[in-house]
């Protein structure tokens, strides 16, 4: 549905060179006015300025000072001997009631197969859309994309009662499913849309040679499918890392399942302002997020202009 | 045998169980692709569904199913048991805790994707091929990457009574204009104005979404097009008005229909944030805490119904925008 945006963004890609430069020149023009320069400073502080204050303070040593004076007096000089990585050492070590450490084993063992199991199911269901006609296709397909939208506060409660009949509930399977379920629509639909650029005639060729549809899916259809199952992973990744709603619903708040957000969120409320445990607990959880975005940016964007308005 | 395959307690369970889970997956995946090619010369439907099964049955397992349950729900009392009409729908259109909840909402939906088009796309164009334009990028972006608990213990903590740099900031100006005893307000708890300042939140968020996905379409205006509103005369901000946002029109309504989803789902800010307290309760909230907190699955139902319902107007929206795009085109 976003295709107005994709061919859009490829078309920007062939812009000739006199343009390049004149738009250049306008640019500078734009950002040498005062005001626009300005507009575009204030904005960015205001978006990097909170994290920033946060960040200093999960690093300052004394609990006293960061519960009566700004982040900001940490760089005064008499404070400079206060930073310190204790608080980091609190919230991971388990004194206390915060170890996070455990949460965190459980983000990462939640995360993976919540990011393997839709782009496995996917693939196979994207190549049956592209390369293999029957009738019923298209509106299937349509189904599928459709259900995109659906919020899944709609399907929460019966489907916990389907997980306590099947025994499944309060264990890794009922996250790990959750978030397959959840992720794929906007899996089939990320993957088909890439697939079915796939040249007809590198398919074509491939069966004129007598390969099967194992053959084709593993030579011709996956390694082409790469930077795709890239865009979708990394938004499943975020996605899944970062959700709370299906955590707190089905994961509980036990040690030995919720992620790192369930825990964190209930420390927000029971803390209250104990902001040393807070902030180094905030960015603990955001390392591993911020890390994958940074260094798989590229392809997250290209998910994101592909069209994927996730439900 | 449970605690292998069920309830792992330590970190090389839970690795180990990990491990099995991908490799089940891979092995459904290897059958699937086993059968697809057994007996030569299957009808092409059956070939298909072989390769759709896995999807389709986690599909209706897990969100077409439910989602027709919670539909029946909403029509029967909280232990889903006699059947009640629109009772449920009167609670959450008549009480006064729900009403707050449907405005604070319905503000949600609203100013939150136009506020964060706004920044995002004035973001976009001021920074647009300057110098700087990557990191300054990146800056705004950044939140996207981060969950929304993180992003509300960081605002939280601008927001902090004490120390927050928000309260700081307004005491520093109180004192310029000669109030020396000052105090900040409490952000978060007077309502209306708290709904507000958790907005931001959601804004501070979503805004590099929407720069993102303008600054790509405003790249992609042909340069002739803006060459031609030049012979007639528009600059600066006439150009931007009579150019630029026309052209984008279709992303501008995709960003600004996606965000307000996202804007109406989300539970998150509101939970971390504060909880049910201080009427600044979304419906996304109420209903979590209704139907894992009270119990309460005909009223939890209900809302989960109404969050869908105020779904389907914003899409219908979208798409006749969209298919007017194409019309045009």
């Amino acid at each position: 549905m976003n295709g107005s945006v994709t061919t859009a963004q490829r078309g920007g890609q062939k812009k000739s060179a006199p343009g390049r430069t004149e738009r250049a020149a306008r640019a500078k023009r734009r950002l040498t006015s005062p005001w626009a320069s300005a507009i575009a400073i204030t904005i960015g502080l205001l978006w990097s300025v909170p994290t920033f204050g946060l960040l200093v303070t999960s690093f300052r040593g004394s609990t006293k000072d960061i519960s009566s004076t700004g982040w900001w007096e940490a760089f005064k000089f008499s404070n400079w001997d206060d930073f310190s990585l204790e608080h980091y050492q609190t919230v991971l070590s388990g004194a206390g009631t915060s170890n996070l450490a455990d949460y965190f084993i459980n983000s990462v063992v939640m995360t993976l197969p919540a990011v393997i199991i839709p782009i496995f199911l996917a693939l196979l269901a994207a190549y049956a859309f592209a390369w293999i006609p029957f009738r019923g296709s298209n509106i299937l397909f349509v189904g599928i994309f459709a259900l995109q939208v659906v919020p899944i506060q709609v399907a929460m409660v019966p489907l916990l009662t389907q997980y306590v009949k099947l025994g499944l509930n309060a264990s890794f399977w009922v996250l790990w499913l959750s978030h397959a379920m959840f992720g794929l629509p906007l899996a089939i639909f990320l993957l088909h849309n890439f697939m079915k650029d796939i040249p007809r005639s590198l398919v074509e060729a491939a069966r004129v040679d007598g390969a099967g549809h194992v053959t084709i899916f593993f030579r011709v259809i996956l390694p082409l499918m790469v930077p795709a199952i890239a865009s979708f992973g990394i938004f499943q990744f975020l996605w899944v890392w970062n959700d709370l709603l299906v955590a707190l619903a089905f994961g509980g708040n036990t040690p030995d399942l919720a992620p790192i957000t369930a825990r964190l969120s209930d420390m927000a409320g029971s803390l209250g302002n104990r902001w040393h445990l807070l902030s180094a607990g905030a960015f603990v959880s955001m390392i591993v997020p911020v890390a994958v975005f940074l260094g798989l940016q590229r392809y997250f964007v290209r998910g994101l202009l592909a069209g994927s308005v996730k439900g | 045998m449970d605690a292998l395959l069920l309830h792992p307690t330590t970190v090389g369970g839970k690795l180990l169980l990990m491990v099995i889970a991908i490799a089940l997956f891979a092995l459904i995946m290897a059958l699937v692709l086993f059968l697809s090619e057994l007996p030569k010369r299957l009808p092409s439907w059956v070939t298909a569904l072989i390769f759709l099964l896995p999807a389709l049955a986690l599909v209706c397992f897990g969100l077409i199913y439910p989602a027709l349950v919670t539909i029946k729900n909403s029509f029967f009392d909280e232990t889903s048991e006699s059947f009640v009409g629109l009772a449920n729908f009167g609670t959450v259109l008549t009480d006064s805790d729900f009403l707050t909840t449907l405005r604070n909402t319905l503000a949600w939906v609203v100013l939150v994707p136009v506020l964060s088009t706004g920044i995002g796309l004035i973001y976009a164009v001021l920074v647009d091929r300057a110098k700087v334009e990557k990191v300054a990028k990146t800056l705004i972006f950044m939140p996207m990457a981060i969950s929304m608990v993180g992003a509300s213990i960081i605002w939280k903590f601008v927001y902090d009574n004490r120390v927050g740099s928000l309260s700081r900031a307004y005491v520093a100006v109180a004192g310029w204009f000669g109030d020396e005893d000052a105090t900040a307000p409490q952000w978060l708890m007077n309502a209306p104005w708290n709904t507000f300042f958790l907005m931001i939140v959601m804004i501070w968020i979503q805004a590099g979404f929407a720069m993102t996905v303008l600054s790509a379409s405003i790249k992609a205006i042909p340069d002739d097009i803006v060459e031609a509103g030049k012979l007639d005369g528009l600059t600066g901000i006439k150009l931007f008005r009579w150019v630029t946002v026309p052209m984008i029109r279709p992303a501008l309504v995709v960003v600004m229909t996606t965000v307000a989803m996202t804007a109406l789902k989300a539970f998150d800010i509101v939970r971390t944030m504060q909880g049910r307290l201080y009427h600044a309760s979304v419906v996304a909230n109420d209903f979590y805490t209704q139907s894992f907190n009270n119990h309460n699955k005909g009223v939890g139902a209900a809302l989960a119904v109404l969050l869908f319902v105020i779904v389907v107007p914003v899409i219908a929206y979208n798409v006749n925008q969209l298919r007017k795009a194409e019309d045009i085109r």
